[in-house]
Parts: structure tokens; sequence; C-alpha cells
């Protein structure tokens, strides 16, 4: 694909790079001319002391200038830099990049496969598994669920035994391989009273201090708000759709009442990205066995 | 003028050089602060002295305003005696001081605040970047002002550094600025993608070239032949290393975006021109360490002399490591590492900050009507201090920088990445705290530094000298 949008500016940019490396090796092959006479100085004076003097350039420095010169172009005629011309190598970054994992995808093949083939009990079971999986983890999953995989706000803890999308096998695979969308609709036309009932019910699910009037009145405004719809009519939450259960004691965003509050009238909206095509199977497989090594259970 | 006795505009330099001194200080101090956050991270306060908002104030106060002052008091010096007339532009001269100096309190008010374009050196909101663009302006007219009145027929050496330095800022300043404001303190840049960054590193690989070696050279060829007493070793170098190093330099950016969306051929073209720079850059350093050659016992005892070829030995060495660094091989190990921070600092604080010390040993004695500083022997220590510090902070970067970038590419025979990103943080701790050391110890020696400055004022005059008439011509 060409990078430019027409031939004149293809050929503009061949014609001022090779004028231009030339023009330095021109300046200095007609400043080496002139007429040097070493140890005199040109004859001007400035500010009553300063004077130069007209001491030829030395010759090493010369030819460290001719040499770069040379390189230069021995380079544009080898790698891309002219315009489109794509040098006689055919060297790209983009290709250089292609055949370094391509040759590393080839060297790590049978041991991926081997893993592939087996169940993720099995591969969770394998020592020089998990270690790969540990390392994979650390490169590309530490940055949201930290490096203990203790997760943070926002971000889930992947020790504890609560899986918002499942902890089965399959579909913590489907989690890490097409990720995640997970919507907690806003509610602010609820009104504030209700909504601080209904921060107060679940608070009351989860076991914590709360409100009871508060509560039993959260209770109806919970059916008919429609929140079982997602979080069911006992509030232990439906995987299927990833709506947290809200009788246990994990909350993502946190159990205070005003963070409640704020969850319910303004809604959440978070995202597992899908790694599928970055990583590939293999990777997948090895990450999702090393998360249920975790011993979220 | 007639009739009265023309002197020389000294006020002017004599305001810059002072702040030269205080600005040091300050932008040393945050840099001495932000390396601190690195070795202990609870040291980020609120929001305004955490390190992503200290470190833009760092390199604005050191490039712009350390920088910055030391050379408009160099070459408003050195333009006034090689011309042998006052400086033109009347009130504009003052203009440029307070001008600058009320750029200066605007970013060090604003970048704690948080307001930033996000472009790197460059990151002033518009109204400051207007004010910038006028200061500027107004530098150059006096500048070329004072050059057009001159009254001896060449002009010299320095003063195309010099010159070419304002040009060339002008014109980065204003195509890389170039935004659509939203409101006071916001705004966007005009381009978007790959060519902002292209644009973004144009600037910020001329503002190295530039302001921070053309500009610093012009010092270079001043002060080093009137501090040795020596004429320039060769006229035709300064001539070419002049124009290659001007004409080269435009093209190196691309090396700040290899292995990127850039395309290719950019990114060799960035590459060879990177390379090429190696000969003009090393052309200012010869022609400053020869000037000294039948000389070279005045490095004994002269503290002055120390700075100045100290300065250009590592100029000499990061003008080296840089082409080098502009190798895509080198630099796919070199890139994002402290490597960099350590490459940047071997010029900033080896080479400008050096030939600007030894430059304002010169010149505040002049200043103020003295004819040597309040105490030679403590400028003799500023050396040492200066040197042994700068050496901790290369050293110790070079080594972090290597590591991490050995690290980060270091792969195990499974294909997993051997070392996590946090552990090339916790390898470079020892590191970080020795390059806290090595700021501690620079800043300490401009607090030596201003000591003596005000020992030297106290009780200085500050009479402006007569203009000399010059020398006739004897070819």
């Amino acid at each position: 694909m060409s990078d430019f949008v027409s031939e004149f500016w293809n050929l503009y940019v061949i014609v001022i790079v090779l004028v231009s490396i030339l023009a330095c090796a021109v300046l200095l092959i007609v400043q080496g001319k002139a007429t040097f006479t070493p140890g005199k100085t040109m004859g001007h004076v400035w500010d009553e002391t300063l004077e130069e003097y007209n001491n030829p350039m030395p010759k090493w420095w010369s030819w460290m200038f001719v040499i770069t010169v040379v390189f230069a172009l021995v380079y544009l005629a080898l790698y891309p830099g002219l315009g489109n011309f794509k040098g006689m190598l055919g060297w790209t970054s983009a290709g250089q990049h292609a055949a370094e994992v391509a040759k590393m995808d080839a060297q790590v093949k049978p041991l991926y496969d081997k893993y592939m083939a087996m169940d993720l009990k099995a591969v969770a079971a394998d020592k020089q598994a998990m270690e790969m999986g540990k390392r994979l983890y650390l490169t590309y999953c530490m940055q949201c669920h930290g490096a203990d995989a203790r997760g943070s706000k926002g971000f889930p803890n992947l020790t504890d035994a609560d899986w918002q999308w499942g902890g089965e096998a399959e579909q913590i695979v489907e989690t890490i391989a097409n990720g995640r969308m997970g919507v907690m609709p806003p509610h602010a036309a609820l009104g504030g009273e209700t909504i601080k009932d209904l921060a107060n019910y679940v608070r009351s699910l989860s076991g914590l201090p709360h409100d009871s009037v508060r509560a039993g009145k959260g209770q109806t405004a919970y059916t008919e708000a429609g929140c079982i719809g997602c979080h069911g009519a006992d509030g232990t939450g439906m995987q299927a759709l990833g709506a947290p259960n809200l009788t246990d004691k994990v909350w993502l965003y946190g159990s205070s009442e005003a963070t409640i509050i704020e969850t319910i009238t303004n809604g959440r909206q978070n995202k597992m990205p899908a790694w599928k095509e970055f990583l590939g199977d293999a990777k997948v497989h090895l990450l999702a066995a090393y998360v249920t090594s975790l011993g979220g259970k | 003028m007639s009739g009265t006795q023309t002197t020389y505009n000294d006020k002017v330099v004599r305001q810059f050089a002072v702040m030269t001194v205080i600005w040091g200080i300050v932008g040393m101090l945050v840099g001495v602060i932000i390396a601190a956050q690195l070795v202990w991270p609870e040291l980020n306060l609120g929001p305004w002295l955490t390190y992503g908002r200290l470190r833009p104030l760092h390199t604005n106060a050191v490039i712009f305003a350390f920088g910055g002052c030391a050379l408009f008091a160099t070459s408003y010096w050195c333009v006034q005696r090689t011309s042998h007339a006052r400086l033109w532009g009347g009130p504009l001269v003052p203009f440029t001081f307070w001008g600058w100096q009320i750029v200066i309190l605007l970013a060090a008010i604003s970048l704690p605040l948080g307001f930033t374009t996000g472009k790197e050196y460059a990151e002033l909101e518009w109204p400051i970047d207007i004010l910038i663009t006028l200061v500027w302006v107004s530098y150059g007219l006096v500048f070329f002002g004072t050059i057009a009145k001159r009254t001896v027929s060449h002009i010299y050496v320095a003063n195309w550094f010099f010159g070419s330095m304002i040009i060339a800022v002008a014109l980065l300043h204003l195509v890389n600025s170039a935004a659509v404001p939203v409101s006071l303190t916001r705004s966007f840049s005009v381009y978007s993608g790959v060519q902002d960054a292209m644009i973004q590193w144009w600037y910020g690989h001329n503002a190295v070239g530039f302001f921070l070696t053309a500009g610093f050279l012009g010092m270079m060829y001043y002060f080093v032949p009137k501090q040795a007493g020596r004429p320039v070793y060769s006229y035709r170098l300064s001539v070419v290393h002049f124009w290659a190093l001007i004409f080269t330099y435009m093209w190196a950016g691309p090396h700040h975006l290899h292995y990127t969306a850039l395309p290719d051929w950019t990114q060799s073209v960035g590459m060879l021109f990177s390379l090429i720079l190696l000969a003009p850059s090393w052309g200012g350093m010869i022609n400053g360490i020869m000037t000294l050659s039948g000389a070279w016992h005045k490095l004994r005892d002269d503290p002055i002399l120390k700075f100045l070829i100290t300065s250009l030995s590592f100029y000499g060495m990061s003008t080296f490591e840089g082409p080098m660094m502009s190798i895509k091989t080198v630099n796919a190990l070199s890139h994002y590492t402290d490597w960099t921070v350590g490459h940047v600092h071997s010029g900033a604080l080896g080479w400008v900050a050096m030939v600007s010390i030894g430059s304002m040993y010169y010149l505040l004695p002049r200043l103020f009507g003295k004819t040597e500083m309040y105490s030679t022997a403590l400028v003799t220590v500023h050396f040492w201090i200066a040197t042994i510090g700068t050496v901790l902070y290369i050293a110790s970067m070079w080594i972090a920088g290597v590591m991490q970038g050995l690290m980060w590419r270091a792969v195990n025979a499974d294909g997993t990445l051997a070392y996590s990103f946090v552990e090339s943080v916790k390898g470079s701790y020892p590191f970080w705290a020795i390059r806290w050391l090595g700021g501690v110890l620079f800043l300490s020696g401009m607090l030596i530094m201003a000591y003596n400055m005000f020992k030297t004022m106290a009780g200085g005059n500050t009479k402006d000298a007569p203009v000399i008439a010059p020398a006739a011509h004897h070819a």
C-alpha cells in the first residue's frame, strides 16, 4: 500500500532526500577546497581578542562525515526510505515483526498443542503449564486484576469464589476469549427516597447494617422496580447476564450505602476485553486454567 | 547617540544572568523532587505535586527558564560586543526580559494546576504560547536589529548559531503549537494521529537541536576563545559544521518514533540524517576543544575553563550516543527505557548546564564591576560537585536503561516473557536512588553558585561599559 496520496509526493520525497544528503557532501567538498594558512588567523578581530585560525578541517573528521553520507546512500538502496521504493532487501518493520512472531509460534506450537489437548483441570494441575500461565497473567492481566489477582474497585477479584459470569471452565474460557460487557442500567427515575430504600434492602441481603424500615420498603420496590429481572427474586443474581449476587459479601464497586445509591442512580458499565484475536486459543486456554487454579471455586 | 559615549546595554544581561542562576535552582529542585518520587512514591502529594504534573514543570523550568535565560544573557552580551554596537530595539529589550519571566511564572502556575496541551516540551496552553511568540519575535528583532547596526563587516560565528536558534525556534513553536482553543485553558492540536506525532517530534528533536545545541554552541564560540585567550581553531570547520548542523537537524525527528505507526520510509530517513548529524555535531566540539591547543595548562587552575571544556566533552559524548541510539536496532533496546533519560541528561547537565554555568562565571564579575568571582575556590568546588553529580546520573541511567531494555525483551523458551514489567521497576530502584543522589549533588552546586553570585554582586558597580571601537583589519 502506498504511503502517498499522489505520485507527486513520492517523487518529492525521493528528490529532496537525495539532494539533501548530497548537499552535505557538496558542502564538505567545496569548503575543503578553500585556501588554508595553518596557524594564521583569518584577519578579523571582534571584541578586542576574538579571532579565528585559517586551519583546515581535521582529515579524520572529514572522512567520518563522508562515511556517514555513503552509509546513508547504501542504506537507502537496501531499505525503505526513498518514498515508495521498497529497498532491495524488501524489509518492512511489519514484516520483521510478523516473521519474529511466526518463528516463536512455530517454536512453542508443540507445547501449546499438548496443553490444548488436555482439559482445564489437567492443565491447572501441570506445574510447567501453571508457570507459563502465571507469566502470561503477569503480562496481560495484572494491569487490571492486580499482581496478586485480587482485583480492585471495578476489577473483579479472581481468587474468591464469586464469579459474575460463572466460574465453570467453559465460562472462564468464554470470558477471556470473547470478553464481557456488564451493564447495570441507571435508575435515577425512581427518586432519591426509593433508591435509598433499595440500598438498605440490598445491604440487608448481604447481612450488612441497615435501616430495617427502609429495607422493608426497599423489598417492595425491589420487585416493583424490576430489579428481580436480573438479580432474581432472592437477589442471588444471574450469571448469564453478569448480574451480581447481592446476597454475598463481594461488592465490585463497594458496599457503602452511598456507593450503592450511586450504583443504582447512575448505573454501571464495565468491560472485560476480548483476548481471543490477540492471544489465540492456546494462550486463552492456559490463562483460563491458571485463573481456575487461583482457588476461586 | 552622538555627543554622549555609547554604552552596551548590560542591564538586561545582568537581569537574565541572575535569573539563570535562580531558575536553575528552581528547575533542578523540581527535578530532584520528581527523582525522589520515583524512589519514594509516597512523595506524590495532592493532585498538584504529583509526578505527572511536576515532570513537565521540571522540563519547562530547566529548558526554557534556566536555559532560556542563559541564552538571552549570553546572546545579548555576545551580539553587542561582537557587533561593537549597543542593543537595538529600545523598549523591546526590557519586554523580552519581563515577558519571558511572566511566561515562566505562568508555566509554574498552570502546569501544577493540570493545564496542559499534552505535547512534550510544549505543554503550555495557547494564551501562554501567544505571549512566547510575542517575546520571541521581539528577541529576534533585537538580535537581528543589533546585527544590522554592527560596525564590523563580518558577523562573528557565535552570532550565526544564536541567530539560527532564534529563527528555528520561532518556526518550531508556531507550527507545533497550532491549536484550536475551546476555552482560555484548553485547546486542541490542529494535527491528529501519526501526523501529530511526527510534528511533535520534529518540534521535540529540534528543540534539542536548536534551543539546546545551536544556541549553546553560540555561547561556546564566544566564551571558550575568550576565556582561553586563543583564536577559534578553524574558521572553515565553523562554516561546514554550522550549515551541516542546522540543515541536518531538521530531519532527525522521526528517530523518536521508530517501530511505531510512522511509515518505514520516514523512520529510515530520520535515522540516516541522525547518523549524518554525528560529524556536524562533533565539528563544534573539535573547534571548541582544539581552541585550547597550546594553552592546555590553563585548564589546571581555571575552573571556568574546566566547566567549558568539560561541557564540550559531554557534548561530544552525547552527540555520539544520539546517532547510535537513532539506529533502529539499537533503538529497539533503548527506546522507552531510562537510557534515553540518561542520554538527555548527559546533554542537559553535562553540556547545556555546564557551558551555561561556565559562561555565567565569566559574565557575573564583569556585570557587577568586579574582576573575578567572590570565591574562585567555590567555583572549583562547584565544578567537581557538578561533574560527579552528572557522572552518577548518567552512569546509573545507562545501567538502569540497558537492564530495563534487556528485561523487557527477555523471552523464555515457552514464548512467555521472562519478566513482568513490575520486576523491571523493582530492579530499577537502586539506580533511581543513585540518579537522585546525582541530582542532589548537581543542585547543591547551583546553591553554591547562588551564594558566590550574591557575594559577588554585593557592593558591585552596575555601570554599563562603553562600546569598544572595532579593531582595524590586519589581513
